[in-house]
């Protein structure tokens, strides 16, 4: 059992959980990610870190609501408890002084993409930022990400914050001003990271983005969440969560990603609908984890 | 006094023989492949006594010969027939701490069945289903003794809850050490609740042995990934635990590396079960976890392993109109348990033998339709003493199939080698430890199961956290590496 230290929303579906769990707080490294499982019948999914406190033991995860478990965690509150989180797992991002790197942050995934700038930073890098949103309501961690920063743009789909576009035409206007970059680092939806990673792939500019399949275990024992990478299969969980990518087949994750959709709507709908009508479903969907 | 003259057994050597094996009762094959309840239902007191009494009693048993853990079958057998059930209980305790399990899940034919000297004449004796009866007896009456040992003050941490590391911590506790077991899914058991379906293992069973364990004061903690929550260094400098066990099991799935692996519809075996024996997936939506309905639907599994076949028979249960078992060798290769191929077969599973999967087909978005197989044929020995199947040319032909199950062995997992130093790995990645003691290049850090061998069988990894056990025991006792 997992406490919930401190649960808020950042913007409308996405919320921040600081949760203690010691052992996790205190090894977590910037890009790895955890599974947790909120109540006995739930499923396991992973959730990237966005960052810990060795200190006070706790580690913050940044939620969307996307099916049911996702939004069945963030109608969680301070003091509810998560029955299962285990991590960290995966490879941390690889750190060093690169020169120059952008880190490409989109919708919630800027949340996993902000430790790794603030640590590039902390490394020596020059760090330019980009992040997109669909609105802006949904732009989250713009003071933490200016703050380790050289520079952060921000772009909104339809424009009601910052400039309208897409973060590749922030990466492009960088590229076509002959800015010099040595790594881009892209973390968000895979329609972004693979436009991201075939803008850079022209250039020749290492790219770095990091994967979202399906995981059951996340210890590399299922090979549910295997991943094409220049033509072969990889783990995202051991041998990942980020990879090349110039040398990801990001059709077939988006593929394996919609496996089991069918059951995914189902079970959100179901959810919805018990949330809705509390006393026709007492026993499924209106659940709380832990204590609750 | 020779053994005879100590004999109960009112029946003599020669009228034994007469006596018919007793068969298990178990559920008729066409309601069992409908349900997920086991389907060996265990023997009455009535048929395990006259059973018991087939036993020659031999001056020099050789059963127990090939017993990983040594049971003593001569004497368990004996308190049957004298109708103590409870002393046949205690007796195989000492030796084996998960007997309801291996009951159930042993290859007896090649181990203690296999040299049984009854089947030099007729069938041997059923010694694994007298284990069964008598473990499950001993658990129905509630009456097991719970041994405490006085504590020597050492700990040890144990890596992994699967037979293995289960077996270490049963044999340690009564030595009276304390010993606590990390385990890194959310439930405890290894493969015991990930991988064996509830149809050859009763998850409760599992449940119950581990209550036991609790009982006896072993400690588990879940959700810790060994090598990635904590390290084996950090247990041993920071949380003080004086030696280690690695028990980390099977690890990651082989694929075959032949087009169409990334299909929708083509699982691993292990993510496969997982997904039905951890997660519940086919009590979905009650459970959350999702799985491909398999309703109407034709699945193959590919290999002959046990696993293949849980798999495979876990297929047929979830409703899969046609479940086929692909393997590329013939019956007589095939690793699996005879109990469960002679099983899978009264249920209606079709084996295609010496046959194998070159491609996986695809409709036009990326689901699976169907694998393009080939017949083999077998040629000269190859390094595993089997012989090596070869394709047959022009034998191409296409099997209609709406989900496929690879299930052709494991490789070692790496998280726990790539994050200790000075561990030492053999060149497939396993950890070398001795087969003696298990001990492994680092002191202190013994090893044993799946993650020194690869894929084995559920005794055979408790046979190595049986000798680990010892071999740590000794080495805490003594301080001496």
């Amino acid at each position: 059992m997992f406490k919930i230290i401190h649960a808020q929303f950042l913007a409308p579906g996405i919320k921040r959980f600081v949760i203690e769990a010691p052992r996790i707080a205190r090894k977590q490294r910037p890009g790895q990610f955890v599974i947790l499982r909120i109540y006995e019948e739930g499923e396991r999914i992973p959730v990237t870190i966005e960052n810990s406190d060795p200190e006070k033991g706790t580690f913050n995860i940044v939620v969307q609501s996307a099916g049911k478990t996702t939004h069945l965690l963030n109608s969680l509150e301070t003091g509810d408890w998560i029955l299962d989180v285990v991590g960290p797992l995966g490879k941390p991002s690889e750190i060093a002084n690169y020169g120059t790197v952008v880190v490409v942050g989109g919708g919630v995934g800027t949340a996993m993409a902000y430790p790794t700038a603030a640590a590039l930073k902390a490394a020596g890098n020059r760090v330019i930022s980009i992040v997109g949103a669909r609105n802006k309501e949904l732009v989250i961690l713009e003071s933490e990400l200016r703050a380790v920063s050289d520079a952060l743009m921000i772009t909104t789909d339809d424009g009601s914050y910052a400039d309208k576009g897409f973060v590749t035409d922030k990466l492009r206007q960088l590229i076509e001003n002959g800015t010099r970059i040595d790594l881009v680092i892209a973390v968000g939806p895979i329609v972004m990271m693979k436009a991201v990673s075939e803008m850079t792939r022209k250039e020749h500019i290492h790219t770095v983005v990091s994967l979202n399949p399906i995981m059951i275990d996340g210890t590399g024992m299922c090979g549910g969440c295997r991943v094409m990478i220049d033509g072969k299969s990889e783990f995202a969980c051991v041998d990942g969560p980020e990879f090349d990518g110039h040398k990801v087949d990001f059709s077939v994750l988006v593929q394996r990603n919609a496996m089991y959709r069918d059951a995914e709507q189902r079970s959100l709908a179901e959810y919805r609908h018990a949330r809705q009508h509390p006393e026709t479903c007492p026993s499924s969907g209106a659940r709380q984890g832990g204590q609750q | 006094m020779s053994p005879a003259a100590k004999s109960q057994n009112p029946l003599s050597p020669r009228d034994r023989i007469q006596v018919p094996r007793q068969a298990m009762p178990e559920q008729a094959p066409e309601v069992r492949a409908h349900n997920f309840e086991e389907v060996n239902l265990g023997y009455s007191a009535e048929l395990a006594r006259q059973e018991a009494l087939r036993c020659l009693e031999c001056a020099k048993p050789t059963c127990m010969d090939n017993c990983p853990v040594g049971v003593d079958v001569k004497e368990f057998v004996r308190r049957i027939v004298i109708g103590d059930f409870l002393g046949a209980a205690a007796k195989i305790r000492q030796d084996n701490v998960l007997p309801a399990v291996t009951g159930r899940v042993c290859p007896q034919e090649d181990q203690c069945e296999g040299k049984c000297l009854l089947s030099k004449k007729v069938k041997p004796l059923g010694i694994g289903y007298l284990e069964r009866f008598v473990a499950d007896y001993e658990q129905r009456m509630g009456t097991h003794a719970v041994p405490k040992a006085e504590p020597t003050g050492k700990k040890v941490a144990v890596v992994g809850s699967g037979p293995s590391g289960l077996t270490v911590a049963g044999d340690l506790i009564q030595k009276g050490h304390k010993v606590r077991v990390f385990e890194a899914l959310h439930e405890i058991g290894g493969v015991l609740v990930y991988g064996i379906p509830e149809f050859r293992l009763p998850k409760q069973i599992v449940r119950e042995q581990i209550d036991y364990m609790r009982e006896m004061g072993v400690e588990f903690e879940t959700d810790v990934v060994v090598g990635r929550t904590v390290t084996i260094d950090e247990l041993m400098e920071e949380e003080g635990y004086d030696a280690v066990y690695i028990g980390t099991g099977a690890g990651l799935p082989q694929f075959m590396n032949i087009p169409g692996e990334h299909l929708n519809g083509v699982y691993s075996a292990n993510e496969f079960l997982t997904r039905i024996n951890l997660m519940k997936a086919y009590k979905f939506p009650v459970y959350d976890e999702p799985m491909l309905d398999l309703r109407g639907k034709h699945v193959a599994v590919i290999g002959g392993g046990n696993t293949a076949l849980d798999a495979i028979r876990s297929a047929l249960r979830l409703g899969a109109k046609k479940a086929y078992v692909i393997y590329r060798r013939s019956d007589a290769e095939m690793p699996a348990r005879a109990e469960e191929v002679h099983h899978a077969r009264k249920e209606g599973i079709d084996f295609h033998m010496l046959t194998a999967p070159v491609e996986f087909l695809a409709d036009g978005n990326g689901w699976l339709t169907g694998a393009r197989c080939v017949r083999m044929e077998l040629g000269e020995p190859d390094a595993s003493g089997r012989r090596r199947p070869m394709p047959m040319q022009g034998s191409e032909f296409d099997l209609p199939l709406s989900v496929a199950v690879i299930a052709i062995g494991t490789r070692a997992n790496p998280i726990v080698q790539s994050t200790t130093p000075g561990l030492g790995t053999n060149k497939r990645g396993y950890i070398q430890a001795s087969e003696t003691t298990q001990r492994t290049t680092r002191k202190g850090v013994f090893a044993g199961g799946d993650i020194v061998t690869g894929s084995a069988t559920v005794i055979l990894a408790m046979g190595a956290g049986r000798r680990a056990a010892k071999s740590i025991h000794e080495y805490l006792s003594t301080g001496q590496w």
